[in-house]
């Protein structure tokens, strides 16, 4: 197993720092998935995680302008590797004012994920750091319960409202309930409750507008499995999900940027996912209901 | 004593504290003929610091009123620091700061004269106590490297504010390396992410040391020095000799110098300090330990200085002879087999004789009464 890649364009390495950041706030302990055109940050469903699950996804040529990588074997020419999240964003952080950031596997007495940094000095000389992030090969056999998530065929597909004015919603929601419920429709509305003995509190966002089909399940034409069109269905009615406020809040507080696309879709008491895209990195989120 | 501290000097003194405070818990003060002079010591007697602030950075010095001892005094450090709590306001709004210690008085007076007539006098309660001092002497030391405090704070900038202590040596090309360092646990399968900062020789202004020559010490110790020494724009020497030895960071100026003392990693415990060969061992970080247990049941302070061993002599005016600490940690005790034993010795009560043993185990008393019943 080799890799190797270097990263030498500046705006290149912020967009990557940020996403570590974002990955860091979302997932403690995450798969890195190498394969030889794109990048994967993966959390699977597990309990541990509380069910909720990440796919984390980008094009290794937006950012690295060099890279090589030989997996496991010629028929699997894939690495799955697992690290704490926050040991990427912190090594990436000393690189704001890189000249060039390397980042390789290595073997250091225990297997890691070398990020090496030319800094710009003041003096003649330069300046590197090193960070050895230890990592855990997954083998071989635990792939298939880190392949990319299904999406849903969802009751409601809505575009979000600005993550900012979300978070601060939910934020002050969570000192009321653990227990949020979140309702769209296909009008363009959306509905944040929380209700306790004493109190109901619901914030309604309009004229969100829904995507259209196509979008939202990335291919033309579809067959909608269920009965009844789309065109039948009330577009007021809504559809929900009571879910675990904290795990919304986590999701939330993970965006510092406002992506360039943020759609959420909800299946009726199972799930919600959520589809966005910043820039040109994917990320699809999955929070389930609660039991 | 008597002291007045004007302008923007305010904040030097109040920014020289602060760093004191990442040391210690205990402030000694002590106005020699040469300037005031602040220090303290850690509880594991591991790192000493010391500032001396020269007469010339005081409007009005006066170490002694005539005709009477030099008073030194130890403050609790946190009601000292309380006073320069906030650097911003010391800025802002102090204008002139006055130290005064009265030998009929038991309070050390600190009084801020700050903007629009306002006056905030804090009254500190002291205890009187010997000299603290610490036997060191950098010119002893074969090693030593000097650079920028900006430059050194630049390197320690991609270590974690958590990290506890870091290696430093010179590598292949005259190379500094900073190194994070990790104490390795038997059973921990989570590893540590491992930092390396390595910076060319043309960033010092001195360097003295070969290569394969290395120390580890305690990072949050010494950037309590660096912060200081960066805000006040000096340079930072870094005297040092085999592992084991104490490492003597130093900055100065014409109007104060500052010495901080940090124990350094001995070589028995040691094995990854050399930056050359990544072997890692098993090291019981004598940092923590030292030679003598620490009586942590004495209240008073006569106990506290046989810690440092003082030693007064008689008749001696002004008592400023030199005990010494002993910072390098020296042998570990007899009975110490881990990191914890310290601890563990203390746990256990003294046997004196002609006293019952300590009771251990389930209440004796009731196993008592039920067989006498039975």
């Amino acid at each position: 197993m080799k890799f190797r890649a270097k990263i030498v364009d500046g705006a290149c390495l912020n967009h990557f720092t940020r996403i570590s950041n974002m990955i860091a706030k979302l997932a403690k302990t995450c798969t890195l998935r190498i394969s030889p055109d794109k990048l994967n940050f993966i959390l699977c469903d597990k309990l541990a995680n509380g069910g909720v699950s990440m796919w984390c996804e980008l094009e290794q040529e937006n950012f690295f302008n060099e890279f090589q990588m030989e997996g496991v074997s010629a028929e699997n020419n894939e690495i799955y590797l697992e690290l704490t999240s926050e040991n990427l964003s912190r090594a990436l952080k000393t690189a704001q004012n890189a000249r060039a950031l390397k980042i390789k596997l290595t073997n250091k007495h225990f297997p890691c994920l070398t990020v090496s940094v030319e800094l710009l000095s003041m003096s003649s000389s330069s300046r590197i750091v090193t960070h050895d992030i230890p990592i855990k090969v997954i083998p071989r056999k635990l792939w298939k319960d880190l392949q990319e998530p299904v999406v849903p065929d969802p009751d409601v597909s809505i575009y979000l409202p600005v993550l900012k004015t979300m978070k601060s919603v939910v934020e002050k929601m969570k000192n009321i309930s653990n227990h949020l419920v979140i309702e769209a429709n296909l009008d363009g509305e959306l509905n944040l409750k929380i209700e306790t003995e004493l109190v109901c509190v619901t914030t309604h966002f309009k004229d969100l507008g829904n995507p259209p089909l196509d979008v939202v399940f990335k291919c033309i034409p579809i067959i909608l499995a269920s009965e009844s069109t789309h065109e039948d269905r009330n577009v007021e009615h809504m559809a929900e999900v009571h879910i675990d406020i904290r795990k919304l809040l986590q999701f939330l507080a993970g965006q510092q940027v406002n992506p360039t696309k943020a759609l959420c879709n909800i299946v009726n008491n199972k799930m919600v996912h959520f589809d966005l895209l910043h820039e040109d990195v994917s990320l699809q989120y999955f929070i389930p209901a609660l039991s | 004593m008597k002291c007045l501290v004007t302008g923007g000097n305010v904040k030097v003194l109040g920014k020289a504290v602060h760093s004191l405070s990442r040391i210690g818990d205990e402030l000694y003060l002590e106005p020699l003929e040469d300037g005031l002079s602040l220090r303290t010591v850690n509880s594991s007697r591991s790192a000493y610091a010391c500032f001396l602030f020269a007469p010339l950075f005081f409007q009005q010095y006066q170490a002694a009123t005539p005709g009477q001892d030099l008073l030194r005094c130890k403050i609790l450090m946190k009601s000292f620091l309380s006073v320069f709590r906030s650097l911003a306001m010391l800025e802002k709004t102090v204008e002139k700061c006055c130290i005064s210690l009265n030998g009929r008085s038991s309070r050390l007076v600190v009084q801020l004269h700050c903007k629009f007539g306002v006056r905030k006098t804090h009254n500190l309660s002291f205890q009187d106590c010997e000299s603290l001092q610490a036997v060191f002497d950098p010119a002893s030391c074969p090693h030593m490297l000097r650079a920028p405090a900006r430059v050194l704070g630049e390197a320690v900038l991609p270590f974690s504010p958590a990290l506890a202590e870091v290696t430093l040596g010179i590598g292949r090309g005259r190379r500094v390396i900073l190194r994070s360092y990790h104490e390795e646990e038997a059973d921990s399968t989570a590893k540590a992410m491992v930092t390396e900062m390595c910076l060319g020789e043309e960033d010092f202004q001195q360097l003295q040391a070969q290569e394969g020559v290395a120390i580890t010490f305690c990072l949050k110790e010494f950037r309590g020095l660096l912060s200081f020494a960066e805000s006040a724009n000096l340079n930072l020497s870094i005297h040092f000799d085999a592992p084991g030895r104490p490492a003597i960071f130093t900055i100065k100026d014409s109007l104060l110098d500052g010495h901080f003392v940090l124990a350094t990693l001995s070589d028995t415990d040691s094995h990854s300090q050399d930056l050359g060969s990544p072997e890692r061992h098993q090291p019981v970080p004598q940092l923590q330990a030292h030679s003598t247990p620490h009586p942590d049941d004495f209240a008073n302070d006569d106990i506290d200085s046989y810690m440092i061993a003082m030693e007064t002599t008689i008749g001696n005016e002004g008592s400023r002879v030199l005990p010494s600490i002993s910072l390098s940690p020296g042998p570990q005790p007899p009975k110490s087999p881990g990191p914890h034993s310290e601890e563990e010795d203390e746990a256990e009560p003294s046997t004196v004789p002609g006293t019952p043993p300590p009771k251990k185990g389930p209440s004796p008393v009731l196993a008592e009464d039920s067989e006498g019943e039975g």
